[in-house]
């Protein structure tokens, strides 16, 4: 027989908890959006700003301050020196905001830079990129784009499988696809857009009572405001692969609340005599609470290799799904229940039961 | 039990498959004596792995539309002229229009006939103005200028792969992109710069001739006589940086880079390289003429604008010969060939955006990918077999099949693993025992509930499947949506989710319930299950 961490008869009051994560959740998220805010909007990298950056990796002790006085001869727009992967590597990157100038010119000037400060170091260009303002601001836009129409087709998914909804659930979905390609082409701030549309999307989710589809969206907005207000935080850049991060955060924030809303439906349909919704739920997020700490520990567990181990290339990448899978976690038990609670099962079984 | 061997048999069939297609990606397997023997190919890798360079060109279709427009109008006036109507040389307006000047307006229908019968213009307005002339306002379809687009691309993408081949890089990745970009993938370059250079030239080469008697002076105030045109002589100075000088050109071509047939590097009497170029015939004797006829002046050879030397014509050149001098070190003269006789872009290209690796940093990717993933399966392996010993163990082989057949289905798709990939499977391990964590789960609430074995593992698997398929489709649509709107990595990294989160399903529910089974059958009583 293996081990238990949970008790099979473990009988938390996770709805009686409800107002104490509502508060920490509102806290983390304030905090992050003030972040936002002070910041002035999240910190692009190149490929959502545009600009260069020239990754370095110097074989000989050095620190970011001696680059950083090395470089600081060559004369170009915004340029920033960041330390990259662990002390003990000596990998650098140095970023400029200007994609004006070839990156030919870049190279050698930082190439001429380095070798003339640096007492005769040994160093090695190992990444160059270079991303024009055009490109960045359409991958920008396709990013939020990819996160919108994520949302939606999950909410259609839920709503039919949970709610045999489909047909409602699939014209509120095209009516927003339509709507946000329509204004798109007359050429309205993506983001702005986007924002919007979530907010109609959890609105006609409330309206048309598909419950469950709001309880799991609320729920993964909240994890990923939660990750990008964590990132702006510390400071850390933005790029593609923070939306790839994002987005897989969304797949494994609805993939545990939706074991947990499926127990729920299970035991709602069984539900006798006078129980309560709050306790069909608090039973089922306990018979599921053991699968969701494991699995979320096994996950951790090789992110967090991913975190440590990875590289540099990747050391934010593990960071943000570390970040979204604690979140994730939290949120299926703390918060997407409670939101069902909120407002019920759904029209159709409650006048079923 | 019939089904349990044919299931068993099914899961043999698939494994061995995978395992077929996932060998030759194991270095050595492939050189070695069962790599023969074997399907496919290894899986490849990406830029960011392998190393090299990934560009994003934009083509300026813009300039493209108005050289199209232009040579169009010059084509028109040609035929007109055949036909004795004769008209000022076309102005382009915008992107599809032109005007022309029609210089005796009674022979308003002969030209408007020729127009019809012989372009692909329309005429959108015509307006008398003095003297007797005719002026015509004249547009193309939009479907035409769709076919010119089109054949810009192709002509674009044709001529950088014939300098890419030229270069000499092993499968490069030349794609045509929406908005009249183009994707091009350099693996294992040294030397981006120098590639770069070779990709973005125009390589638009003219033969004009100089107008010495021109005041350079005035011209540079912007006082020209009409059909002249201001230019820049670049000289090279002993430091190799270039002088430039300004120099006054007949602004018609000559002859241009359309004639040249091949183009080689040679070295002249003081060992300094210059190209040697060869003209087809037609190019021959439209050179033979011109230098018969110039005799003591001079003509200017300019590339993409700049005018890179201007020698006197001393004497009548036939044979279909010249040279572009211009003090190059041998390099950049090798260069310059290959642009020349790959031919010249329709139109200049704007390097929108660059990713070079260096092959260094991808095999230390690769190395730290790896490790990571090896030493995060280790521990959620030894954590699986801890906390569910015998059905741990289940777990643990079903998780190292489904990375086999990850790496399979890479190979088998052609897929292209990168950095964000190794990422997605790394993610796929910790993920992939969420399924039979589901299972267990219920397995061991049904054993409670005082079922025996055999009809606990009935029991756990039947309910936990539909909420695994509904749990897992939610993570395929981000997966496929992040492949729709992603690009280069993040599709990667899509793709392998996707892969890991099918083939954890086969493995998860198919695969171990199977071995579940074929344990529960081989013990005499079934009634005790170690989960």
């Amino acid at each position: 027989m293996g081990l238990q961490i949970i008790k099979p008869d473990t009988k938390i009051d996770f709805i009686g908890l409800r107002k104490f994560a509502f508060i920490l959740s509102a806290i983390i998220i304030l905090a992050g959006v003030a972040s936002l805010l002070i910041k002035g909007g999240p910190k692009y990298g190149i490929d959502f700003a545009g600009g260069m950056i020239v990754q370095v990796k110097i074989d000989k002790t050095t620190d970011v301050e001696m680059v950083k006085d090395a470089v600081r001869g060559v004369e170009l727009p915004g340029l920033v020196v960041q330390t990259l992967g662990l002390d003990g590597d000596h990998e650098y990157l140095i970023r400029t905001s200007s994609s004006n100038i070839t990156s030919e010119d870049v190279r050698s000037r930082v190439t001429t830079a380095l070798s003339d400060n640096l007492d005769g170091a040994h160093f090695e260009i190992q990444r160059l990129e270079m991303v024009g303002p055009k490109v960045g601001a359409d991958l920008r836009t396709k990013a939020l784009e990819a996160l919108f129409y994520a949302v939606l087709l999950i909410a259609v998914y839920i709503s039919g499988r949970f709610e045999q909804r489909w047909t409602i659930a699939g014209v509120m979905a095209a009516a927003l696809g339509f709507g946000v390609y329509g204004i798109g082409l007359l050429g309205l701030e993506m983001g702005w857009l986007i924002i919007a549309a979530l907010i109609i999307t959890v609105a006609l989710c409330w309206y048309l009572k598909l419950n469950y589809a709001l309880g799991a969206v609320a729920a993964l907005i909240h994890d990923v405001i939660i990750t990008i207000g964590i990132f702006s935080i510390l400071g850390k850049e933005f790029d593609l692969t923070i939306i790839a991060a994002l987005l897989t955060i969304i797949g494994y924030s609805l993939n545990d609340t939706i074991i947990v809303f499926d127990r729920i439906r299970e035991n709602n349909n069984a539900r006798k005599g006078n129980t309560t919704f709050a306790a069909v739920i608090n039973t089922a997020v306990n018979q599921t609470l053991s699968r969701t700490i494991m699995t979320s520990v096994t996950t951790l567990l090789v992110v967090f290799c991913l975190f440590v181990l990875g590289g540099s290339v990747i050391h934010d990448f593990a960071l943000a799904l570390l970040i979204g899978v604690g979140v994730g976690t939290y949120s299926s038990v703390f918060v997407a229940s409670p939101i069902l609670l909120g407002f019920g099962p759904s029209a159709q079984e409650t006048s079923e039961a | 039990m019939q089904s349990l061997r044919w299931r068993a048999i099914a899961a043999l069939v698939v494994l061995v498959l995978g395992l077929a297609y996932m060998l030759p990606s194991i270095p050595g397997v492939k050189d070695s004596a069962i790599g023969k023997i074997l399907p496919g190919d290894s899986v490849n890798l990406g830029l960011d792995l392998k190393g090299g360079i990934n560009l994003t060109l934009g083509v300026d279709m813009d300039t493209a539309m108005d050289n199209n427009l232009a040579r169009l109008g010059d084509d028109l006036k040609a035929v007109a002229r055949d036909k004795e109507i004769f008209v000022l040389r076309p102005n382009v307006l915008n992107e599809s229009q032109i005007e022309v000047v029609l210089l005796k307006s009674e022979q308003k229908d002969a030209f408007e006939d020729v127009i019809n019968k012989y372009t692909q213009f329309a005429i959108e307005n015509t307006h008398l103005m003095d003297g007797g002339k005719e002026k015509y306002v004249l547009t193309i379809s939009p479907q035409y200028r769709k076919d010119i687009e089109k054949l810009t691309m192709e002509q674009a993408i044709k001529t950088i792969r014939n300098r890419i081949d030229q270069f000499g890089v092993a499968e490069p990745d030349i794609r045509r992109q929406q908005d009249n970009r183009i994707q091009v993938q350099l693996p294992g370059l040294q030397d981006p710069e120098r590639a770069i250079k070779i990709i973005g030239q125009t390589a638009h080469l003219e033969f004009k001739m100089v107008d010495d008697a021109a005041d350079v002076a005035k011209a540079q105030q912007g006082i020209l006589a009409p059909g002249r045109e201001l230019a820049v002589l670049l000289k090279k100075l002993p430091n190799g940086q270039y002088a430039e000088s300004p120099i006054v050109l007949k602004r018609d071509a000559v002859l241009t880079g359309e004639y040249v047939t091949d183009a080689k590097v040679q070295l002249d009497n003081w060992n300094s390289p210059y190209v040697a170029i060869t003209f087809n015939a037609r190019g021959g004797a439209i050179f033979t003429n011109l230098t018969t006829e110039n005799v003591n002046k001079r003509m200017a050879i300019v590339l993409d604008g700049k005018v890179y030397s201007a020698p006197v014509i001393q004497e009548r050149i036939s044979g279909g010969r010249a040279s572009i001098t211009g003090q190059f070190n041998r390099e950049e003269a090798r260069d310059l060939a290959v642009v020349l006789r790959a031919g010249s872009l329709p139109a200049p290209v704007e390097i929108l955006e660059q990713r070079s690796v260096g092959p260094s940093l991808g095999q230390e990717s690769i190395d730290n990918g790896v490790m990571s993933a090896f030493i995060g399966m280790a521990m959620v392996l030894g954590f699986m077999v801890i906390y569910y010993s015998f059905a741990g163990l289940v777990a643990d082989i079903v998780l190292c099949l489904n990375i086999m057949l990850i790496l399979a289905g890479l190979a088998a798709f052609g897929a292209t693993l990168t950095l964000p990939g190794i990422a997605g499977i790394i993610l796929t391990i910790g993920m992939a025992v969420d399924a039979n964590v589901i299972i267990f789960e219920r397995i061991r609430e049904e054993l409670r509930r005082g079922l025996s074995a055999s009809q606990a593992v009935a029991e756990g698997y039947g309910r936990a499947t539909l909420t695994i398929l509904d749990a897992n489709v939610t993570t395929v649509i981000a997966a496929v949506i992040l492949y729709q709107f992603g690009t280069g990595p993040v599709r990667g990294f899509a793709v392998t989710l996707t892969l890991g989160i099918i083939t954890s399903m086969f493995t998860a529910i198919f695969v171990s319930r199977i071995l579940f089974e074929l344990y529960l059958k081989s013990r005499s009583d079934s009634a005790k299950l170690s989960i």
